[in-house]
């Protein structure tokens, strides 16, 4: 009875039948999975979890807590997909099942209402991240927080919450609209016209790196347009199946960037770069928005892509740093830039990249995945941890605010003394 | 089974180690292979040989059946549960116990990744050559229980020529050792060898030492573009002629470069009817003089453009893009029926002409790509699972294939294995008294053919002479 409808819904959500049939089961995805790595379980891996999901489609299986959970503990990472020779997209495939596990009610009371708190107020509206950001900054500097945690009391009463607690970002003081005019203008000529994308918890939490972004932008001589009225790109929200709202901040963002002339849509944290290409695909069947949003979806870039395509027209001074560049999932598996962040370094006098193993692995961060499942999230990030000890550098640098969390996280937990930095911060320095 | 057995058997290895949800069972009832699957009644991770032994004593008993498994990548089903099922999964004992580097051998467990050795190896300076598609993947004992191959095997050789020793667990619990680190031992029978290719059905692999080389210093990997597929297979016979052995000569037909230039973006030529990718290695400048070599036959073939790998991330590149064949043809069509017979070496254009006619005489699409250099051939057929009568049309079009490589002196699996999908072409291949020979020894090992039962061959009454066809002809049977 249920399965009917499953697999309507389920069919529904995916692009069609032939996206289920396509994985031919071979097992080269298998060692590309974090999850698969920590149980060797099949049903942690994306062939195996294809294998459900097909079941379910096709009716022959019901949708159970077994089948909940593994949809769950994937992190969406795509690696999976960079992997596959059959180009299966495993994503859309998650994500629609993630969509169904949460319609029949699969759901836990308190992932609900870290989802409804997150997704529908503080990542729908920018005023009340800001409101909540606020006090998360009151409680984090007025001593609240460190009573709490020195006096032992919290890890007394919620010794997991007190974990979690520390995962939280650390709030900016000021946020990027104080740092970050609406156009910043280059010190000479005008060479390119940027505009750039502030994003939600970069917006808030790592307002610095924000700033240090447009100043490498003004650096290599682009004017830069930051529009006041941006919002989330809606990402988050498309990866928990609320397409809805995802195409609603789509279209504010459309709306908010086309009051100024620009060529390239700068982004500096990889997942909102990922899904602002994807507003073409997002908002094809809306015919007020699709021809808009393809146009918005071709400008949008990468700060990497963008230094690396004029790589000829910058030049960096002398840097003596060392360090090691972790691929964010967005990044690397998402939009496949891998090599251009690394041709950036490498055009950096003096500068040591030292390769990291296994770079292109996930650190568990994944969205709210460190909360929602901080268990699974910390065994993933340790072996991550290990491979950044391995490499003896005194820095990682990384290209999305989840990972740079997670990982200055990973630094103190698994005590590994080094600075967890954004690219940005870096080339700034080279550029000044 | 019933669950009395069920606990029995969680009980030998433990709850942590013990499936079966409908999901599990589920999630281990294929492998690589397209077109099989079978539900086992359950599925374990054993942490230690006592307790495989005593799995397989219990089977025996009760009985039911018990299938071994690896990474499940193989491609001739040889993984798959059977009906009324334990499987055993030992991708968890996947240690490297040894690395002898006066003796030049490795001692393993069967769950280690290909890969994963010989990256190891590497470190030391050896090498261990067998280098299977799935490589990244798929484990060293089923590596050794199909006896796999890959593209080094024209001048390496294949599985069975690195193995030393094996442990193994007999189907009546008993340990099996066999072999040792000695290059040289002809003790008794070669059981060795005989091990080597099992399929897993004459005893569950616990270890193996393997035989280590040491590494070649100089690698030359080039990428020869050819617009017609005669001028490429003109090309493997003339080097062979040559008297050079490239350690690979991989052919890729037009179909196959193009679906791998789709996943790999190396700049593969879409409009090349085929392309060789060719590799010597060796120790100093012979290296350099065989590819000079082969480049001018190339060229005399009419090679329109030989591309040559700048350093070895490049050539890491083209050998990556060549694994991902079989898996990059899924772009095409949702089902790909890989097969890998194969001929020897100087028949291959015919083969080649034959997978042609078999695409046009049933109406099918091929992409073929292979070990040219050792006669070994991957035609696969794409196809969709979904449309019956077309999935008719490829298994006779494989019958066909298989019928004229027999004919041309050659086999009906060159690497992948027998398993299920081929068993039915193997006494045209093996004949009769082969058949039964295996089938005899099967028998004595495995009494009561417990272990992986059904693959390779089915073990029943066979029939002989004319089917009675009158009541009086099957009254005078019953009545015997």
């Amino acid at each position: 009875m249920q399965d009917k409808k499953v697999l309507n819904n389920l069919l529904g959500v995916l692009p069609n039948d032939d996206v289920l049939a396509q994985c031919i089961h071979c097992g080269m995805c298998l060692a590309a999975c974090p999850t698969y790595d920590l149980t060797m379980n099949e049903r942690s891996s994306p062939r195996g979890r294809i294998k459900m999901i097909k079941s379910v489609a096709r009716g022959e299986m019901a949708i159970s807590d077994v089948f909940a959970d593994e949809m769950d503990f994937c992190l969406d990472c795509q690696a999976c997909e960079t992997a596959c020779p059959a180009g299966v997209k495993y994503g859309s495939m998650v994500e629609a099942a993630r969509v169904e596990i949460a319609h029949a009610g699969y759901t836990t009371w308190w992932g609900k209402i870290i989802k409804v708190v997150s997704l529908n107020y503080l990542l729908r509206y920018k005023s009340a991240l800001k409101v909540a950001a606020k006090l998360l900054y009151f409680y984090q500097n007025s001593g609240i927080q460190k009573l709490l945690h020195g006096s032992g009391l919290f890890k007394l009463l919620m010794p997991k919450m007190a974990e979690i607690d520390k995962l939280s970002p650390r709030v900016s003081k000021k946020f990027s609209e104080k740092l970050i005019p609406v156009n910043s203008l280059p010190k000479n000529e005008i060479k390119f016209k940027t505009a750039f994308l502030t994003g939600c918890v970069m917006d808030v939490a790592f307002a610095e790196i924000n700033k240090d972004t447009v100043d490498v932008l003004t650096l290599m001589g682009s004017s830069v347009f930051t529009p006041r009225k941006q919002e989330c790109c809606g990402s988050i929200h498309a990866h928990n199946g609320d397409m809805v709202t995802a195409k609603t901040l789509a279209k504010i963002n459309i709306d908010a960037f086309e009051k100024e002339e620009y060529d390239v849509l700068v982004a500096n944290s990889a997942g909102c770069g990922a899904f602002m290409k994807e507003y073409g695909h997002v908002l094809a069947d809306d015919k007020n928005y699709a021809e808009k949003a393809k146009k918005f979806s071709s400008k949008v870039k990468d700060l990497s892509e963008f230094v690396f395509e004029n790589l000829d027209q910058v030049k960096f001074k002398q840097l003596k740093e060392t360090l090691t560049y972790h691929d964010a999932c967005h990044l690397a598996h998402t939009q496949r830039i891998t090599q251009e962040p690394r041709a950036i370094l490498n055009a950096i006098p003096g500068l040591t990249n030292v390769p990291l193993n296994d770079p292109t692995r996930c650190c568990g961060s994944a969205g709210v995945y460190n909360i929602m499942r901080y268990d699974d999230s910390m065994a993933i990030l340790k072996k991550k941890m290990d491979n950044i000890k391995a490499t003896e550098t005194p820095t990682v640098l990384a290209s999305n605010p989840g990972c740079i969390l997670q990982l200055q996280y990973g630094t103190e937990k698994f005590d590994v003394p080094v600075k967890v930095l954004h690219p940005a911060t870096i080339l700034k320095k080279a550029l000044e | 089974m019933e669950n009395a057995v069920k606990e029995k058997i969680k009980s030998i290895v433990g709850v942590k180690n013990y499936l079966d949800s409908y999901e599990d069972r589920l999630c281990y009832s294929y492998d690589g292979t397209p077109l099989f699957e079978q539900l086992p009644e359950a599925v374990v991770f054993p942490d230690n040989e006592e307790q495989i032994s005593k799995l397989l004593k219990l089977a025996n008993e009760v009985p039911f059946n018990i299938v071994p498994r690896g990474a499940g990548t193989g491609l001739s089903g040889g993984s798959i549960p059977v009906p009324n099922s334990l499987v055993i999964v030992m991708t968890k004992w996947n240690k490297l116990l040894e690395l002898d580097t006066h003796n030049l051998t490795a001692t393993v467990q069967p769950g280690l990744i290909t890969a994963d050795f010989q990256r190891e190896v590497e470190k030391a300076g050896l090498f261990y050559p067998p280098d299977p598609g799935s490589m990244t993947v798929c484990t060293l004992g089923g590596n050794v229980a199909n006896n796999a191959g890959g593209l080094r095997g024209l001048k390496y050789g294949v599985t069975k020529n690195y193995v030393l020793g094996t442990e193994m667990i007999l189907p009546n619990g008993e340990l099996l050792k066999t072999g040792g680190k000695n290059v040289k031992d002809v003790a008794g029978y070669n059981l060795r060898d005989f091990i080597i290719g099992s399929e897993g059905t004459l005893g569950i692999i616990t270890k193996i030492i393997f035989k280590l080389i040491p590494a070649p210093t100089t690698t030359i990997t080039m990428l020869a573009y050819f617009d017609r597929l005669i001028d490429s297979a003109q090309s493997v016979s003339d080097i062979i002629a040559a008297h050079i052995t490239p350690s690979m000569m991989e052919f890729l037909d037009n179909i196959t470069i193009n679906c791998v230039e789709d996943y790999t973006h190396i700049g593969l030529p879409r409009n090349s009817e085929a392309v060789l990718l060719i590799e010597v290695d060796g120790r100093g400048s012979s290296v350099i003089e065989d590819a000079e070599l082969v480049n001018n036959i190339l060229k005399k073939n009419n090679a329109s453009f030989v591309r040559k790998a700048d350093n070895t991330a490049e050539a890491l590149k083209l050998k990556t893009a060549r694994r991902a064949a079989f898996s990059a043809l899924a772009r095409k069509s949702p089902t790909t029926i890989l097969e890998d017979a194969t001929v020897p070496r100087s028949e291959l254009p015919i083969m080649m002409e034959v997978v042609k006619q078999a695409a046009s005489k049933y109406n099918l699409m091929f992409g073929n790509f292979g070990h040219a250099g050792d006669g070994n051939l991957h035609p696969t057929c794409l196809t969709d699972e979904r449309n019956k009568s077309e999935i008719e049309n490829a298994h006779r079009a494989f019958d066909f294939i298989f019928n004229e490589a027999i004919k041309l002196g050659g086999t009906i699996t060159g690497e992948h294995g027998t398993g299920l999908s081929k068993k039915h072409f193997l006494e045209k291949l093996a004949g009769i008294p082969g058949v039964d020979m295996m089938k005899k020894i099967k028998c004595v090992i495995d009494e009561n053919n417990i272990l992986n039962p059904g693959k390779i061959f089915t073990i029943g009454p066979r029939c002989e002479g004319t089917l009675p066809r009158t009541r009086e002809q099957i009254k005078e049977i019953v009545n015997l």
